[in-house]
């Protein structure tokens, strides 16, 4: 029987943590690319339909879902990079857990502006209405 | 030395020349991802904005240029590669009944295959390359 905490248990701590959200945020992308592949086929197959599409990609809860996608992206790229290098150098393992924040760090570091700047039709006209642009 | 027994990953597999491959390529695709996707999002989400990408935009102005279209297709090759082969490793951590198994990975592998040609198709069906259209 597949329960969430059978699922996600693999072997404990940070590593476990690292693991869990590795696949959850691989599936996800996994299915935006299908999705993806799809919609880009409709620029050769039916424009008309894929401007359509388009219009909900920049609408308000499109961007959300974008800075969701963009956050498993950078996500699984990251960690990924982590597991790459403690593939390549096991002695790494010893600053497993200092790689593990390092690499949150550069996640808020990249991620924050990334989704400031998805979400700016968002802000940008508060801005202007508030007479500060 | 005492290493964590928490923090490695999948480790390499021994004892199976497929599998090894595969966890290299899962690493090597991987690598390539981290340029190839995260640029391409970049470029797509940050300099340009999604409600600048119509159809049109798409085949005069992005794949207008050779490299962009091979760029495409090169992130589609790797895509298909490295997820699909993620994905197998899921299949194959949760399902355990053999028929159901094998069923599931053929779905995932004939997505993948039907992926791959509309892919293709949609990016090399573009118009050819116009000189000096991007410029307008």
């Amino acid at each position: 029987v597949l329960r969430v905490p059978t699922v996600l248990r693999y072997r404990g701590r940070e590593g476990m943590l690292a693991w869990a959200f590795h696949r959850i945020s691989g599936i996800g992308i996994f299915a935006f690319v299908v999705l993806h592949v799809i919609d880009i086929y409709l620029v050769g197959g039916n424009p008309e339909l894929y401007d359509e599409v388009l219009e909900f990609y920049a609408s308000l809860p499109g961007r959300v879902m974008e800075v969701v996608l963009g956050g498993a992206l950078l996500y699984h790229a990251l960690n990924g990079l982590r597991i790459i290098i403690l593939d390549l150098w096991p002695s790494m393992t010893v600053f497993h857990r200092g790689m593990w924040w390092a690499m949150w760090a550069i996640f808020i570091v990249l991620g924050v502006p990334g989704a400031l700047i998805i979400m700016r039709p968002v802000w940008l006209p508060w801005l202007q209405d508030l007479g500060l642009l | 030395m005492q290493l964590s027994p928490y923090s490695r990953a999948r480790p390499r597999p021994v004892g199976s020349r497929r599998e090894t491959i595969v966890w290299y390529m899962m690493r090597i695709t991987g690598v390539m991802l981290f340029v190839l996707a995260l640029a391409h999002f970049s470029i797509y989400h940050f300099i340009w904005d999604p409600a600048e990408q119509t159809a049109e935009f798409i085949i005069t102005e992005r794949w207008n240029q050779l490299f962009w279209r091979g760029y495409t297709w090169l992130m589609l090759m790797t895509v298909l590669f490295h997820g699909w082969l993620g994905m197998r490793t899921v299949v194959l951590d949760y399902f355990h009944r053999p028929r159901l198994r094998t069923g599931i990975l053929w779905f995932l592998y004939g997505l993948g295959i039907f992926l791959l040609i509309i892919g293709t198709q949609v990016i090399f069906q573009a118009p050819l390359p116009v000189e000096g259209a991007a410029a307008q």
